[in-house]
């Protein structure tokens, strides 16, 4: 109990006229890390349920975990791959370590893979925390909330979702506007209207093209240039792309692409967990799945003889580019998604069939799902409020009673 | 409302009731121009002559103007002023206004002008239209011009086409931010900046149009 007791001896300091006041949120938060909250209901009726904010949070973080280790070991075999091939490695301290720990760049050793993926990942995810971690603290003691895990979930779905050769002082930008103008402005979590992890990314993609997209930046060798398999369709046809890369090699994630999201397999182990918990929505996930089936059927029958990406099915929207992880993680943040239980089918929808038209007939962006989730995060009030609408209007019909006062 | 008086006329608009950061008109010319300074420098002086002249000569015969056709007849003296400074630009600085192509154009459309002119000009003495004019069109003008000056600075590492920032491509070492050379930033900025405004002066806080509920409050420390 040697942590409960030290918590205990400093609480008296950050209470209402203690010295440390204004840093209670912070004192606040190190203990939810450590112990479950002591407050609990105090008036007659609630609802029993061991699941909580944090815990749903926590839970979702896990589920990250599949998706983040492969990652990491699959940006570390490109990159080993690519130095096989006799591009230069990156140099400094990277090399120091993976050669001191791992001793060579060997595309078979699991070890040095996952090492220099790690050199690469374990930074950005660092980065994230601490300066994304600054502004929540920052916000809580300045609002006086609490400091709360829903950015255990951001700062790692952001991490997940850059490339691993990203500068890290364009992670430090991009996850200070996240938190900031996409969440802390509007009042905090679970009153921010967009997803403030892709939010922080979709601030990076237009402000730094060149370190975000293009061929050169997914894999962490030096003078590297290798097309993602988005790209390669986009550029030169489903063909090529069928002749780089197998279905297997890219449900697998043998493919290069952001560090999360290149194994769909190991996104999947993550929705099997998050569904059999109930913390993610099916309808959102069915709905973007749908979405997407059906409009890239569509652009299949409809063919075309200039745009390549019309020929591609939907086996392959699946699992190239970010379409698991953003169907997985990020279209099913509680926050920003619709609240009604059809509003969330159509939301997902909206997602599914917005990403396949980006992709397909929008000549500037390859990838289409960061897009297509922010616009439909606006879209999720008017949605909602469709529904609810409806509702309302059912019941005024069946009882004559529009608020159910006599119900 | 009491009888204005000269100086705060001209200077409320600045900071205090500003068009773009509290009125919220002339949004759009505000992303369209401020990717550079000059630019947005012109124009700020554009719109400031504009808003003072049409003020003045709205002022000027608003004894006269019949109340039903006075939109029609402000707008004539706006739309003539505009081509005045149109022509001007085009004889002077044809480089920048081709900069500016439309955007000169369409200060007739210009909230900021027609809502000084209805708001101010039609019920006060044209020499406080005329300050009042000027006032907007500083407080428009502070506005672009700060807007210009992140967009320009962080944009390209220039002010006014001198380099504070030494860019990458030309061998420094500051990489540009490509999303502010893009109209959508100036959103992200004029909110700032309005952010910052109200933090100065909270009275422009807006009532709530609907109660939000309160942040869950750290546990009771008691």
């Amino acid at each position: 109990m040697g942590i409960r007791q030290t918590l205990d001896n400093l609480e008296p300091h950050f209470h209402k006229g203690g010295k440390y006041e204004q840093f209670y949120p912070l004192y606040e938060a190190v203990d939810t890390i450590f112990y479950t909250p002591p407050s609990v209901a105090k008036t007659t009726a609630h609802v029993r349920d061991g699941i909580d904010l944090k815990r749903i949070m926590i839970t979702v973080w896990l589920c990250t975990f599949p998706a983040m280790f492969f990652g990491m070991w699959n940006a570390g075999w490109q990159a080993n791959m690519a130095i096989a091939d006799g591009f230069g490695a990156a140099g400094g301290w990277r090399e120091a370590i993976i050669m001191t720990l791992a001793g060579g760049h060997d595309p078979g050793s699991l070890w040095s893979n996952f090492l220099l993926g790690a050199t690469y990942f374990l930074p950005i995810y660092l980065v994230t925390f601490v300066v994304g971690g600054f502004w929540e603290v920052l916000f809580a003691i300045k609002r006086g909330h609490e400091v709360n895990e829903g950015f255990f979930v951001t700062s790692v779905l952001y991490a997940l979702i850059l490339p691993a050769t990203i500068p890290l002082w364009q992670v430090a930008l991009g996850i200070t506007f996240g938190v900031v103008i996409g969440k802390e402005i509007f009042g905090g979590t679970g009153k921010n209207f967009l997803n403030p992890a892709l939010t922080g990314r979709a601030f990076l993609y237009f402000a730094y093209p060149a370190q975000l997209s293009g061929d050169s930046v997914w894999v962490a060798a030096d003078g590297y240039t290798g097309a993602t398999a988005l790209s390669t369709a986009f550029q030169s046809g489903m063909s090529s792309l069928t002749e780089k890369f197998s279905w297997w090699d890219a449900f697998l994630g043998f493919i290069p692409g952001s560090v999360g999201e290149t194994s769909t397999l190991a996104i999947l182990i993550g929705a099997a967990v998050l569904l059999w918990t109930k913390i993610a929505s099916w309808r959102i996930m069915l709905g973007v799945f749908l979405g997407m089936v059906v409009t890239s059927g569509l652009f299949n029958l409809m063919g075309s003889d200039t745009n390549p990406m019309f020929a591609m099915p939907w086996y392959w929207h699946l699992v190239v580019g970010g379409f698991a992880f953003g169907m997985v993680f990020m279209a099913t943040d509680p926050v920003s998604a619709s609240m009604t239980q059809q509003g969330r089918l159509i939301f997902g929808a909206l997602i599914g069939v917005m990403t396949v038209l980006i992709r397909v007939v929008n000549p500037a962006f390859p990838e289409g799902i960061m897009l297509a989730i922010l616009f439909a995060n606006l879209f999720a009030p008017l949605i909602d409020h469709f529904f609810v609408q409806a509702n309302i209007k059912r019941r005024e019909r069946r009882t004559g009673d529009p608020v159910g006062e006599n119900a | 409302m009491s009888e204005p008086n000269a100086k705060s006329v001209l200077t409320t608009p600045i900071f205090k009731n500003n068009p773009i950061a509290l009125q919220i008109l002339g949004i759009c010319s505000a992303l369209a121009v401020t990717s550079s300074m000059s630019v947005s420098l012109v124009m700020s002086l554009a719109v400031i002559f504009v808003t003072a002249f049409s003020n003045f000569f709205v002022s000027l015969i608003r004894h006269h103007i019949p109340s039903s056709i006075r939109i029609i007849v402000q707008m004539t003296i706006i739309a003539s002023l505009v081509i005045v400074v149109d022509q001007i630009l085009k004889a002077y600085a044809y480089e920048m206004s081709k900069q500016l192509s439309v955007f000169v154009g369409l200060i007739i459309t210009n909230c900021i002008v027609m809502g000084r002119a209805e708001g101010f000009a039609m019920t006060n003495s044209p020499g406080m239209s005329l300050l009042d004019g000027i006032g907007n069109g500083i407080g428009y003008g502070f506005i672009l011009m700060t807007v210009g000056f992140f967009r320009e600075l962080f944009g390209s590492g220039t002010v006014f086409g001198l380099t504070v920032f030494e860019t990458v491509s030309n061998g420094g070492w500051y990489l540009p931010n490509g999303l502010m050379l893009l109209p959508p930033s100036a959103f992200f900025i004029i909110g700032l900046i309005i952010w910052v405004l109200r933090a100065i002066n909270p009275e422009q806080i807006e009532e709530n149009e609907f109660e939000m509920k309160a942040n869950s409050q750290p546990k009771e420390a008691v």
